[in-house]
């Protein structure tokens, strides 16, 4: 059985049908991509599987759970962690700060300090700027550290939303290692993104998106070389 | 002398004016909505404990003590009934919604305890103080309110920056949606605002009428605009900008009243409102919004 599995989801703005019917499935231990152009619904999928968004049909199952109803704050403590588009940490608070909300749901103060520990291991940047408030750091930094708070809810899937937005190429692959590092570490992943390239050469399978429909799928190192999505999504 | 003791007065009433201001850059800082009938809830407190201490001979401790209760469960109410459902609705439907409910508790205090004045007993049992020779007066109530203002302030923000809970009202105020990642449950949040501000609101009122000792249904209304007035001086959002656009009215206010015009001293705080506005539009302490790009 699929850890995350997403059947038939529709979702609405309106009169407008941003998801018309996406199904997928991610399994414990893999990491898998959705790509595809801006605008193709792959923001709306992620926040409607945590809840930020309504689902017009279909569902979305959790270990077995139907989460489709779940209100979002209660997302997290099952064990799913959600890394926004643009990051979305807390500017007024400080890094530590956002890191301890991270936590939000955890009781076990000594587990949380060993997570803590892990994370300023994962992302040294970070625990030297512990102190500091977070709209004062880089945009590298800044996803890093959203990176990192996910990390703190100690999750069994984190789903990531355009990690590479707006780095620059260095700080790109540097994220892309973390992500590898994460998975390697027994972290589920789910990763959409509009680079294309990089998520595709990090995934083990891949889901193309398309005006809020899928109409490719497949194991990652055959989407990269499949001409279709050369074409469209790798600039070849 | 007397502008020393103008000073203290202007100081004593500016805390009243803070804790009341309190409720309203809370609220506004995590629901993002004016709450107009925070004044009301005030009022609705005092009447709880003038109508238990004159009306019952209770303890005034335990009236205080109940009318924070009172106060405290009639805002989470009020949020409940009234604002939750327009969560998304335009800002300008809720900022109706809360005048609205404003009348409401203004009209019900007139239907229940009528329109005559009460003259309410100062339930704060403290002399007052003569110092340099009988020359300089403190009353006793101004250096109660003074004091417990200062214990308020430091309180919340321990509370903000020590707790769990204070950390989830500053990830609500700052993105809702980041926050209900977190785990944090944002109507629970907004519940939790409202519950201190109105809790608050309670003191506020006491103290109010333990120095002012006169209570119609409308004894909310212009001291709740006034600390609207205070909490956008300050900067509408930020806990310490509510404790100086409160105290600095209150010494405007005071120090008009004695140096200037009585009958114009509200059109004294008002004015200065405006200028500190035009200068920095934020208030004092308030930071510019910066559009996401």
């Amino acid at each position: 059985m699929a850890m995350l599995e997403v059947k038939d989801l529709k979702v609405n703005f309106g009169v407008i049908n941003a998801i018309k019917g996406v199904s997928f499935e991610v399994n414990e231990g893999e990491v898998i991509a959705l790509i595809g152009a801006n605008g193709a619904g792959k923001t709306t999928i992620l926040n409607t599987i945590t809840g930020l968004v309504a689902s017009a049909e279909g569902t979305v199952t959790f270990e077995g759970k139907d989460i489709t109803k779940v209100p979002a704050h209660q997302i997290v403590s099952l064990g799913m962690a959600h890394v926004p588009e643009g990051r979305r940490v807390f500017a007024e608070l400080s890094v530590y700060e956002n890191l301890k909300l991270g936590a939000y749901t955890r009781t076990d103060k000594s587990e949380i300090a060993k997570n803590l520990e892990m994370v300023y291991d994962r992302f040294p940047r970070l625990k030297e700027r512990r102190n500091q408030l977070a709209g004062t750091l880089s945009g590298g930094e800044q996803q890093m550290l959203a990176m990192g708070r996910a990390l703190m809810s100690q999750p069994k899937i984190i789903v990531m939303d355009e990690p590479s937005m707006g780095l620059s190429p260095i700080l790109v692959n540097e994220i892309f290692d973390i992500i590898e590092k994460v998975s390697a570490a027994g972290t589920t992943v789910l990763v959409v993104e509009q680079n294309a390239k990089k998520a595709l050469s990090i995934a083990d399978r891949a889901y193309v998106l398309e005006t809020g429909n899928i109409v490719l799928e497949g194991e990652a190192s055959q989407l990269l070389e499949d001409e279709s999505v050369k074409k469209a999504y790798l600039g070849e | 002398m007397s502008f020393i003791s103008y000073l203290i007065n202007g100081i004593s009433l500016g805390s009243i004016y803070a804790i009341i201001a309190l409720g309203y850059t809370m609220v506004y800082g995590i629901a993002k909505m004016l709450n107009f009938a925070h004044g009301d809830v005030i009022m609705i407190g005092c009447y709880v404990v003038f109508t238990t201490v004159t009306g019952l001979g209770l303890n005034p401790y335990l009236s205080i003590l109940l009318s924070v209760i009172v106060c405290t469960v009639l805002g989470v109410v009020i949020e409940k009934i009234a604002y939750k459902p327009l969560r998304k609705a335009p800002p300008l439907a809720v900022l109706i919604t809360a005048i609205g409910v404003s009348y409401f508790l203004q009209n019900f205090a007139l239907l229940i305890f009528g329109a005559d004045t009460k003259s309410f007993t100062s339930v704060i049992p403290m002399n007052n103080i003569k110092l340099a020779g009988d020359k300089l007066v403190i009353s006793g109530v101004a250096m109660v309110t003074v004091c417990i203002c200062i214990v308020i302030m430091l309180a919340l923000m321990t509370f903000i920056k020590r707790t769990k809970a204070g950390q989830a009202m500053l990830a609500v105020s700052e993105d809702k949606d980041a926050a209900q990642l977190m785990g944090v449950n944002v109507n629970g949040t907004i519940s939790l605002t409202f519950a201190i501000g109105s809790g608050l609101a309670a003191i506020a009122g006491v103290l109010l009428c333990s120095a002012y000792p006169t209570l119609t249904p409308y004894t909310g209304s212009m001291p709740g605009i006034k600390a609207f007035t205070a909490a956008v001086f300050g900067g509408i959002g930020s806990i310490p900008g509510a404790f100086i656009g409160g105290i600095l009215l209150g010494i405007i206010e005071i120090l008009g009243k004695a140096y200037i015009s009585s009958q114009l001293s509200d059109a004294i705080v008002f004015a200065v409102l405006i200028i500190v506005l035009l200068v920095r539009p934020t208030g004092i302490l308030g930071k510019a919004v910066h559009e996401k790009v």
